[in-house]
């Protein structure tokens, strides 16, 4: 085993009285695509802003390269963000900019590229997401799956070897979504780079991971190879993969005590299956 | 309690942050040009648009003063220092917070929708996962091209209201505009003018660096702008009058 590029060691995250991570643990190796599920609330968009420092844990530790990442001081962390390229869940493309400037800012904040050359290749990843004829529109002239494809061409515009997506194909049309994940696997077989993915899509999860980990009540439940989530009967992995009604992620239980909730009873009884938002 | 200091601590942080991020800003070499462009789009955008409202509400203002004073003057028979009130009150007082009430109404709430709308689209946090600081990115070029604009417009305000007191004294008190001009130049120091200008220059600053602020803090979707939006310009009138007294009195002890 090489040593892992990032790990997470007992993270535990508070959101008020809402415990959204508790003693969480896991490593990421250089090289590989882990795909990270979960219900919708379940904390999978935080856990990339962990990663990143955006959010500050109550407990465990982030490291880093094995350097904790809580400890870096400004330009070791501005480093640790230059060489991690992030896809938002809806493109986070700056409204005011076209999708020409909002290329071409990370590489004209952090280089001393010429403008031409900027340009030049803010057309070549446009291209490569499909929106070269978009270059001049502002993001308010795209449609969602639009947006999404402008931030990932940002989000490659510094060459980063480290690439973390948060649903990628959510809201494409197939085709897109097709496009997208043929990009992403380019990316790691062309370039060697870690991916971080977040998705629903079963199919290229199964399609581009070579790990999978489920998110479930603020800890991994299963981490594992695509080939031990296609065949384990764990409740918990078989209800989500299959997408199954029954089973722990919505008990039958959480639905009487939301039925006697509607009814005004009183409810005695916790299921002990936790509810998702 | 403990809400209210932290409120005023992280505040002041957000000022020392940006104070130290000026320098930085515009003189380094990355990524210069962007900061002077952005300053400059800034300026426009802040203070341009407020020039005709100030030069409006100011003349009205120097107007006002005037018919308000002179009657009580006729009655010892010195209209003529009606001149002497309007260009002391202008110039030390009604110039710089009038100019920044119009600019808050303008700039301020402005600013505060604008970045406030940016952090509920994660443009704020794409931004820090570029590496690209937002206090040096967003909030500078506002707090510097309020500071200066605030400084213009204060002057455009000043000249505006003087204005307006020499058409009212003309017109309604028979008090010529040589006699007009003549007193409110004898009885303007250079110290009320600049006094006027320095309280301008803390004003603008003021205003930008709570919107920004209050901007940088909005939670929750579109309603949480609304709602920062609107608590920025009632924290910065609230602000400015009593930063205004702050230094009023600061003046008054030292005899400036
Ligand atoms: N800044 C925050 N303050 C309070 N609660 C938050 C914050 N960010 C996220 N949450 C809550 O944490 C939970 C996980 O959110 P998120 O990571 O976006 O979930 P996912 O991406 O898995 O759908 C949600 O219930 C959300 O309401
Ligand atoms: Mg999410």
């Amino acid at each position: 085993m090489p040593e892992p590029l990032i790990q997470l060691q007992g993270i535990s995250k508070l959101f008020g009285d809402r415990m959204i991570y508790h003693d969480l643990h896991l490593d990421i190796f250089p090289g590989e695509t882990l795909v990270i599920l979960g219900a919708s609330g379940s904390g999978k968009s935080t856990l990339l802003r962990v990663l990143m420092g955006h959010v500050k844990i109550d407990s465990g530790q982030v490291l880093i390269r094995g350097r904790p990442l809580h400890d870096m001081d400004r330009r070791e962390l501005d480093s640790w963000r230059k060489s991690v390229g992030v896809l938002f869940q809806t493109g986070a493309l700056f409204n005011s900019m076209t999708l020409r400037e909002n290329l071409a800012l990370p590489v004209r904040e952090h280089t001393d590229l010429d403008d031409q050359t900027i340009d030049l290749m803010a057309q070549i990843y446009l291209q490569l997401v499909g929106l070269r004829e978009h270059i001049d529109k502002l993001p308010a002239e795209l449609s969602g799956g639009m947006k999404k494809r402008g931030g990932l061409a940002r989000a490659l515009m510094m060459q980063p070897r480290i690439l973390f997506y948060d649903e990628p194909t959510a809201g494409l049309d197939p085709i897109s979504t097709a496009q997208i994940g043929e990009l992403i696997m380019n990316l790691k077989n062309k370039m060697g780079a870690t991916s971080v993915l977040v998705t629903h899509d079963m199919q290229s999860a199964f399609h581009l991971a070579d790990r999978l980990a489920l998110l479930f009540d603020g800890k991994f439940a299963a981490i594992g190879s695509v080939e031990y989530f296609r065949t384990t009967t764990d409740p918990l992995v078989r209800q989500f993969v299959d997408g199954r009604l029954d089973g722990p992620f919505l008990n039958p239980s959480d639905q009487c005590s939301y039925k006697a909730e509607l009814l005004g009873r009183k409810t005695d009884e916790v299921p002990h299956g936790k509810k998702t938002t | 309690m403990r809400a209210a200091i932290e409120f005023f601590g992280d505040f002041f942080y957000l000022l020392l942050d940006t104070l130290r991020a000026i320098a930085p800003a515009l003189s380094s070499g990355r990524g210069r040009h962007l900061a002077w462009r952005n300053l400059w789009i800034q300026m426009n955008r802040i203070g341009v648009e407020s020039i005709p409202i100030v030069s409006l509400v100011m003349f009205c203002i120097g107007a006002i003063l005037a018919m308000q004073i002179a009657p009580e003057f006729a009655k010892f028979g010195i209209v003529p220092v009606t001149a002497d009130v309007v260009a002391l009150a202008t110039f030390r007082e009604m110039g710089p917070l009038v100019s920044a009430v119009v600019m808050t109404g303008f700039g301020g709430a402005a600013i505060a929708a604008e970045i406030g709308t940016m952090v509920v689209g994660e443009e704020i946090e794409a931004m820090e996962a570029m590496a690209i600081d937002p206090v040096r990115f967003l909030v500078v070029p506002r707090v510097v091209a309020g500071l200066l604009m605030m400084v213009c417009l204060t002057v455009v305000g000043d000249l505006a209201a003087m204005f307006g007191g020499l058409v009212a004294s003309a017109l309604l008190l028979h008090l010529g505009s040589m006699q007009y001009t003549h007193h409110a130049l004898g009885i303007l120091k250079v110290g009320d003018f600049l006094t006027g200008l320095a309280k301008a220059g803390v004003f603008g600053v003021l205003i930008t660096a709570i919107a920004c602020f209050l901007g940088l803090k909005v939670r929750g979707g579109a309603e949480g702008v609304g709602l920062n939006t609107s608590k920025t310009v009632v924290f910065t009138i609230v602000a400015l009058i009593l930063v205004d007294l702050i230094f009023t009195s600061v003046f008054f002890y030292l005899g400036v």
